[in-house]
């Protein structure tokens, strides 16, 4: 979760997470130089008080302005489009988990191989004074996942559109009514996530926190077992 | 492991699953979860909808032309338990007692 005050990224929960990280800090670097680059330029050409009235036209520098921009942008797309990509690769995944949205909480099945067998848990946010001063965060059941295990999240919803969001994962995905919307997750740590719904549902949209744990693969046999 | 991953053990190896919690064998086996419906290039994009519906009208229409006892109608029937929210296999069953089901079968 944030911290008071923070304003960059959390800490990254899962191994895209830590991808659109670097590749964040990546093009940040290169904003941050062509900004200062044209800043200092800008500045420099209001306050020189000379004017050429014979520069009209400049080839070279013309071609250079060009074709500058054009390589550092190739350099953000490369990084980027692989990122992209990668995400959306779903063959590797070892565990379907369904999340379902509801007016307004989350619930979340995990089928086993058995038929019978269908783990299915609710998660209504707990009221301010049970929550731990962690108010809007914390639900009364949450969701657990083996960490270092690729998930195939299919997000829907019972009702109106949802949006199932964990900023620590780097995950987002529309809980549309009638469609199943797919999302790639590895954790990469044992550690609590907290996320909130992302897209306006009614009276209660604020009131329905996400909360996940990655656990140890046994610990999730255990969890489930339990349901 | 059901999705196609071959492990070898050394000879008298207990599984984790089985030594973390306590389970059985067979109640282990039971509890198996590592199934990913395999990818399907008529499904490529993030919307799987299709995947799931098509999955479950595949699985009626080979129990119809094949009968229940079929083994490999069970490929379609695992896809769709594992792709489609229980409230939409729940529905589409009802719709089907009640021969209101969109698709013929």
């Amino acid at each position: 979760m944030s911290s008071w005050g923070q304003l960059g990224f959390q800490d990254a929960g899962s191994y895209f997470m830590e991808e659109f990280i670097y590749f964040h800090d990546f093009t940040m670097m290169i904003i941050l130089g062509v900004l200062s680059y044209v800043v200092v330029f800008l500045i420099l050409g209001l306050t020189s008080g000379w004017v050429d009235s014979g520069f009209v036209e400049g080839q070279l520098i013309e071609f250079m302005w060009t074709i500058f921009p054009a390589l550092i942008l190739i350099q953000i797309a490369f990084p980027s489009l692989l990122l992209l990509y990668l995400i959306e690769d779903f063959s590797k995944s070892f565990l379907v988990c369904k999340v379902i949205g509801h007016q307004w909480y989350w619930s979340y099945e995990i089928k086993t191989e058995s038929s019978e067998l269908l783990a299915s848990v609710d998660c209504y946010m707990l009221p301010r004074e049970d929550a731990f001063g962690m108010r809007l965060l914390l639900t009364d059941e949450f969701l657990m996942l083996p960490i270092n295990v690729p998930v195939r999240i299919l997000v829907t919803s019972d009702d109106v559109i949802h949006s199932w969001t964990l900023p620590s994962l780097g995950i987002k995905g529309d809980a549309v009514p009638g469609r199943l919307n797919q999302l790639n997750l590895t954790l990469n740590r044992k550690a609590m996530f907290y996320g909130q719904c992302s897209e306006i549902c009614g009276a209660n949209h604020s009131f329905m926190p996400i909360m996940l744990m990655g656990v140890y693969s046994w610990e999730f046999f255990a969890w489930l077992d339990r349901l | 492991m059901s999705s196609g991953v071959e492990i070898t053990r050394p000879e008298g190896a207990i599984p984790l699953a089985q030594k973390y919690s306590g389970l059985s064998e067979e109640e282990v086996k039971k509890r198996i979860i590592a199934y990913n419906p395999p990818a399907d290039s008529r499904f490529p994009n993030q919307n799987q909808t299709k995947n799931c519906f098509q999955n479950y009208v595949d699985f009626q229409r080979c129990v119809r032309l094949r009968g229940e006892d079929y083994k490999p109608c069970q490929f379609f029937e695992r896809n769709y338990k594992f792709l489609c929210p229980t409230g939409w296999i729940e529905k589409w069953d009802e719709q089907l007692e009640n021969n209101t089901f969109p698709v013929k079968l």
